[in-house]
C-alpha cells in the first residue's frame, strides 16, 4: 500500500461525503461543465430575464416591424413589431418547463414499468406487451387526436395556458417512456441474477428495499442517459406541436411557436428563424453533455480515473 | 476422530432435499421436464463443526447450499436449522430466521454491490434486522472489519478498490454482522489466488473458534476441504454418494466415485505418487435433466455391476458415521464389497490422528 493511497484513506476516514467525490469527477468532464454552465445561464436568463428586459413579449410596435438586430432590439422584431428577444426569453420559460416536467414524467413511468417488468417475472409479459403497444402507435397522429379531444375540457378547467401546459406535458410524458422502460428492464434482468442480489436476499432484504437499494442505483446510468435525451426530446416534441399550431395559444410564445411563426418570413428575415432554433439546439446539446458527465460521475468504478 | 458423538446435537438437519428446476419449451411455455440439480439429499451438520461438500462442477453443490438457506423455493424435503423448519416457512417467518443463517459467496466481485461503500455493505444486515443508531452501527461495522482483518480506514471505499482477498473479507464481515450460527460458504476460495486462499481459509477457521460458527463448506478443492472440514460429503449428479468423517473418507473411501476423485488430488511426495494408482473416469457427467436409471454413477463407474443399472443404491451406514450409497457396500452383494469394507474400516482407524 503506497503512501498516496494511505493519505487518501485518511481523508476517506474523515467522513468525506460521496457527493464531494461525484462533484470532483464531474469537474473533470469539460463538456459537462460547459453544458451545465450554459444550462444554468439559460435557466437564469429565462427566469429573471423578463424583469431585466422590460419590453413585454406581446407589446406590438407596428412602426418597428421586421427590423434586424439593433441596440433597441438585440434579436430584431417580428412582422407585428414585437421584440424577438423578449419573446425568446418568455418562450424559453415554457419550453424548459415543458422539457423538464415531461422528461420527469416519462422517466418515472419508464423506470417504474422497466423495474417492475424486470424484477417481477409475472408482470414482465403484460407490461412489455403494453410497451410494445405504445411503441407501435404512430406518435404524431396520436398526439393530434389527444389534443383535439381534450384541449377544450382542460382549457375550461384550468384556464387556457395551464390547461394546455398540463395537456402537453402529459401527452409528451406518456408517449416517450417506452425506450426507458425497455432499457431499464434489460438491465434489471441482468442485475437480478448477480450474486449481490442473492446476497441481499440471503440477508432477508424485502423486494421494495432490494429495488431501492440494489437495483435502482445500478440502473442509474441508462436512466441518466434517457433523462437527458428525454429533455431534448420533450423540447423538440413541444416545438413540433407548436410548429403544427396545436400547442400553446398563438399569442403565447414558446421556442417552437416562434420557429413556426418565423418560417413564413424566412426569406425576408432569416435571422428570426435562427434565434429560437439556436436556443433549442444549444439547450439540448448542453443537457446531453450534463447527462454524459453525470453518468460518469455517479459510477464509482469510473470515478477517480 | 469421531468426536462428533451423540453429545453434540445437529444444528442443521436436511432430509430428502430436492431442488428441480423446470424446463419450459414451446410457444406456450409448457413444462417438458426438470433439471434435477439436487435430487434427494439428506445430512446433518452438528453444532460447531464444518461439513465439507465436494463434487465436480455442475453436480449441485452450490444449488444445495442455496436451497438450504431457502434462496430457492425447494421442490421437496425438509430442512431444519436450529429447530426451525426452513423448507415451509413463509416469507415473513423466513425473514426473522435469516439472522441465524448467512452465506459467503463464490465470486467476491459479484457478491458486493459496486455502488455501495464497504461500510454500507457490511451494515446492510444491521439495517434490515436491528434498530441500532447510526453510531452503534458504525461501531459494529468497525468491530467486524477488525475481526476479518480489514483496516477501518477502508470503510468509505468502494468494492472495486480492493483485491480479491480483501473483497472476500468484506463478504465474510457482512455474513458475520448478525452473529449467525450457521454459514454456508459457497466456494469462498475458488476465485482467489492460491496464496490468498490459505489466508481466507485460516480466517474462516479463526472466526469459527472465536464465534462458535457452524459451516457448510462447499468446494471442489479436496485438499482444502481436508484442511478445514470435520466431515465430508461427496456429491455426484444431485446426490450425496458418500458422507464420512474426514480421515475415514480420505484414507478409505468406499464409493468408487470418491476413490476416483481422491486419486486425482496431486500428491507432493514422489515416492507415494509412484505407488498410487490414478483412476481415470471415462465419459462425461450425464445430464441432470435426464439422469441414468439405477445408480447415477453407473454410466462411468469402473466397477459397475448388473444391479447398478437397474436399482438405485440405498444411502446407508457402512461403518460408524460412514455413509455410502453404493451396491458394492450393501450386504446383499457381500461377496464383492465385503473385502473393500472390511479392509477399509480398520485402516481408517489407524490413520486417524
Amino acid at each position: 500500500m503506497t503512501d498516496a493511497t494511505l493519505a487518501q484513506a485518511g481523508r476517506n476516514r474523515a467522513g468525506r461525503s460521496q457527493w464531494a467525490d461525484v462533484w470532483d469527477q464531474f469537474k473533470t468532464h469539460r463538456g459537462a461543465l460547459l453544458g451545465m454552465g450554459f444550462f444554468i445561464f439559460v435557466s437564469l436568463l429565462v427566469i429573471f430575464g423578463p424583469w431585466l428586459w422590460d419590453i413585454p413579449p406581446n407589446y406590438i410596435d407596428i412602426r418597428a416591424k421586421n427590423q434586424g438586430p439593433s441596440l433597441a432590439h438585440p434579436m430584431g422584431t417580428d412582422q407585428l413589431g414585437r421584440d424577438t428577444f423578449a419573446q425568446v426569453l418568455a418562450g424559453g420559460r415554457v419550453s424548459l418547463l415543458v422539457g423538464v416536467t415531461a422528461m420527469a414524467l416519462s422517466l418515472v413511468l419508464g423506470t417504474l414499468v422497466g423495474v417492475l417488468a424486470g424484477y417481477f417475472k409475472r408482470l414482465d409479459g403484460p407490461l412489455m406487451r403494453l410497451t410494445d403497444l405504445f411503441l407501435a402507435l404512430p406518435l404524431l397522429p396520436l398526439l393530434l387526436v389527444i389534443i383535439m379531444l381534450f384541449r377544450d375540457t382542460l382549457r375550461a378547467a384550468f384556464g387556457p395556458e395551464t390547461g394546455i401546459f398540463i395537456l402537453i406535458v402529459f401527452v409528451i410524458g406518456i408517449t416517450s417512456w417506452m425506450q426507458t422502460a425497455r432499457i431499464v428492464r434489460g438491465d434489471v434482468l441482468s442485475l437480478k441474477e448477480q450474486e449481490f442480489v442473492l446476497a441481499a436476499r440471503s440477508i432477508g432484504t424485502p423486494s421494495h428495499r432490494m429495488i431501492l437499494r440494489h437495483i435502482l442505483p445500478n440502473v442509474l446510468s441508462p436512466i441518466m442517459v434517457s433523462a437527458t435525451l428525454g429533455i431534448a426530446n420533450a423540447i423538440i416534441t413541444e416545438s413540433a406541436l407548436s410548429f403544427l399550431g396545436l400547442g400553446f395559444p398563438s399569442d403565447f410564445p414558446t421556442w417552437g411557436r416562434l420557429l413556426f411563426d418565423s418560417t413564413n418570413f424566412m426569406t425576408l428575415n432569416p435571422e428570426r428563424v435562427i434565434w429560437p432554433g439556436l436556443a433549442i439546439s444549444l439547450t439540448v446539446l448542453s443537457v446531453n453533455y450534463i447527462g454524459d458527465g453525470l453518468r460518469d460521475a455517479l459510477d464509482p468504478r469510473i470515478r477517480g480515473r | 476422530m469421531f468426536d462428533a458423538g451423540p453429545t453434540r446435537k445437529p444444528l442443521v438437519e436436511v432430509r430428502g432435499l430436492k431442488m428441480h428446476f423446470p424446463i419450459m419449451a414451446g410457444v406456450l411455455r409448457r413444462r417438458i421436464g426438470a433439471v434435477k440439480a439436487v435430487d434427494g439429499v439428506s445430512f446433518d451438520i452438528l453444532e460447531g463443526e464444518t461439513l465439507g461438500l465436494v463434487g465436480e462442477s455442475g453436480c449441485g453443490k452450490s444449488t444445495c447450499g442455496r436451497a438450504i438457506l431457502r434462496l430457492y423455493d425447494i421442490t421437496e424435503g425438509t430442512i431444519r436449522i436450529n429447530g426451525h423448519d426452513i423448507a415451509r416457512a413463509s416469507h415473513a417467518e423466513l425473514r426473522k430466521l435469516r439472522p441465524t443463517m448467512q452465506m459467503v459467496f463464490q465470486d467476491p466481485q459479484a457478491s458486493l454491490n459496486p455502488r455501495m461503500t464497504v461500510a454500507k455493505i457490511i451494515a446492510e444486515p444491521l439495517d434490515e434486522h436491528t434498530t441500532l443508531t447510526r453510531r452503534e452501527k458504525m461501531q459494529r461495522v468497525h468491530e467486524l472489519m477488525d475481526a476479518v482483518g480489514l483496516s477501518r480506514d477502508f470503510a468509505n471505499r468502494f468494492p472495486h478498490e480492493f483485491s480479491g482477498g480483501q473483497r472476500q473479507r468484506i463478504g465474510i464481515a457482512r455474513a458475520l454482522a448478525l452473529n449467525p450460527k450457521f454459514i454456508v460458504c459457497d466456494e469462498p476460495i475458488a476465485a482467489l489466488d492460491v496464496s490468498i486462499q490459505a489466508q481466507v481459509v485460516n480466517l474462516l477457521e479463526d472466526l469459527q473458534d472465536q464465534f462458535g460458527l457452524t459451516y457448510l463448506f462447499i468446494s471442489h478443492d479436496l485438499s482444502m476441504v481436508r484442511h478445514i472440514a470435520d466431515r465430508v460429503a461427496v456429491m455426484y449428479l444431485g446426490k450425496v454418494v458418500e458422507l464420512a468423517p474426514r480421515e475415514a473418507l480420505y484414507s478409505a473411501p468406499l464409493h468408487p466415485y470418491t476413490q476416483a476423485l481422491l486419486s486425482a488430488v496431486p500428491e507432493p511426495d514422489p515416492s507415494v505418487r509412484s505407488t498410487t494408482e490414478r483412476i481415470i473416469l471415462q465419459g462425461d457427467v450425464p445430464s441432470p435433466a435426464n439422469p441414468p436409471e439405477g445408480c447415477n454413477f453407473s454410466t462411468r463407474c469402473p466397477r459397475v455391476m448388473e444391479i447398478c443399472r437397474r436399482q438405485e443404491p440405498e444411502f446407508r451406514e457402512a461403518a460408524a458415521g460412514h455413509f455410502v450409497a453404493c451396491h458394492l457396500c450393501t450386504p446383499q452383494s457381500e461377496t464383492t464389497a465385503g473385502a473393500t469394507a472390511a479392509t477399509a474400516v480398520p485402516k481408517s482407524v489407524q490413520q486417524g490422528e
